[in-house]
C-alpha cells in the first residue's frame, strides 16, 4: 500500500467519524423530541373528555408482538453490522431484509390498531388523551417507516456498490438510528401501554 | 472507531437476552395484576430504566473506554436537557392542575 492510498483511507475514516459524530447529535435532538412528547402523554393521559382511555383501547397482546418485532430486529441488524465487518455482503443482505421484514410487520400492528381505533370513534380528534396518544406513538411509527425505507435504499446500494467505505459508515448510521428507535418503543410500552392496561 | 470481534456475536446475544427478560417482567406483572398498581409501576419504570441501559451497551455499543468523549458528552448535555425540560413541565402542570381542581 502506498502514501497516497493510506492517506486517502485514514481522511475517509476521520470524515466517517466526523460523519458519526453529526448523526449522534441528530440522535440526540430526536431523544428531546420523544421526550417531549412522552411528557405531553403523561400531562394528557387523563383527560379523555368522557371517551374511552387506555384499559378500553388497547390490547396488551398486540403491544407485546410490536415489541418481539422490534427487539428481534433491532438484534437482526446487529448480525447485519457484524457480516459488513467481516465482508460478507449476501450475508449483509439477508440480515437487512429480514430487519426490513420485522420492521414492516410492526408497521402493519401499528397501523391496523390505528384503524381500528379510529373506526371505534377514538380517533386522534376524540380527547387530549388521544391527540397525545396518536402524535407519540405516531411519531415514533412514522420514524420506522423512514428506517424501513432507509433499509431498502441500503440494501440497493450494497447490491451495486457493494460493502464499499462510504456504505459501510452509511449501514452503521442506520443502525444507530434503528437501535435508538428500539430505544423509544421501550418508552412507549413502558409510559403507555402497560400503565394504561394497570 | 470499532474493531474486530470487539461487539461480537455474543454481545448482541447477551444484550437480545437481556431485553427479553426486561420485557417479561413488566409484561408478566401486567397480565396477572400480581402487584397492587403503585408498585407495579415502579417495577415498570425500574424495568424500562434496565432496558434503556441495556440498548445504549450492547447495541449502541456506548462505554466509558471506546466511546468518542464527544458523543458522551452530547448524550450528558442531552439528559440535562431533557431532565430540565420534561421536569419543568410536570412541575408547572400539574401545579396548576392542583390549583384548578379546588
Amino acid at each position: 500500500m502506498n502514501a497516497a492510498v493510506t492517506a486517502r483511507d485514514s481522511e475517509a475514516a476521520e470524515t466517517h467519524e466526523q460523519r458519526a459524530l453529526g448523526f449522534w447529535l441528530y440522535l440526540m435532538g430526536d431523544a428531546v423530541i420523544f421526550a417531549l412528547l412522552f411528557a405531553t402523554y403523561v400531562i394528557m393521559v387523563n383527560n379523555t373528555d368522557g371517551g374511552p382511555g387506555g384499559k378500553q383501547l388497547f390490547d396488551l397482546r398486540n403491544a407485546a408482538l410490536e415489541t418481539a418485532l422490534l427487539l428481534v430486529s433491532s438484534t437482526t441488524f446487529g448480525f447485519a453490522s457484524l457480516c459488513s465487518k467481516t465482508g460478507n455482503r449476501g450475508a449483509v443482505l439477508f440480515w437487512l431484509l429480514v430487519t426490513f421484514v420485522l420492521g414492516a410487520g410492526f408497521v402493519f400492528l401499528e397501523l391496523r390498531e390505528f384503524a381500528g381505533m379510529i373506526k371505534a370513534g377514538a380517533g386522534p380528534d376524540r380527547s387530549g388523551f388521544l391527540s397525545a396518544f396518536f402524535t407519540l406513538v405516531g411519531t415514533h411509527g412514522l420514524h420506522v417507516s423512514m428506517g424501513l425505507t432507509w433499509i431498502l435504499i441500503m440494501c440497493g446500494q450494497v447490491m451495486m456498490k457493494g460493502l464499499s467505505v462510504a456504505v459501510t459508515s452509511r449501514l452503521f448510521r442506520l443502525g444507530l438510528f434503528w437501535h435508538f428507535l428500539d430505544i423509544a418503543w421501550v418508552g412507549i410500552f413502558s409510559i403507555v401501554y402497560l400503565p394504561g392496561l394497570l | 472507531m470499532e474493531k474486530h470481534g470487539e461487539h461480537g456475536l455474543r454481545t448482541y446475544l447477551i444484550g437480545f437476552v437481556l431485553a427479553v427478560v426486561l420485557t417479561a417482567i413488566p409484561f408478566y406483572v401486567v397480565i396477572t395484576h400480581a402487584l397492587p398498581p403503585q408498585r407495579a409501576l415502579m417495577l415498570i419504570a425500574g424495568a424500562a430504566l434496565l432496558q434503556v441501559l441495556v440498548h445504549l451497551r450492547f447495541f449502541l455499543h456506548l462505554n466509558f473506554t471506546s466511546t468518542p468523549r464527544e458523543n458522551l458528552l452530547a448524550i450528558v448535555f442531552t439528559a440535562v436537557l431533557i431532565f430540565i425540560m420534561v421536569g419543568g413541565s410536570f412541575w408547572i402542570m400539574f401545579d396548576l392542575h392542583s390549583r384548578m381542581a379546588i
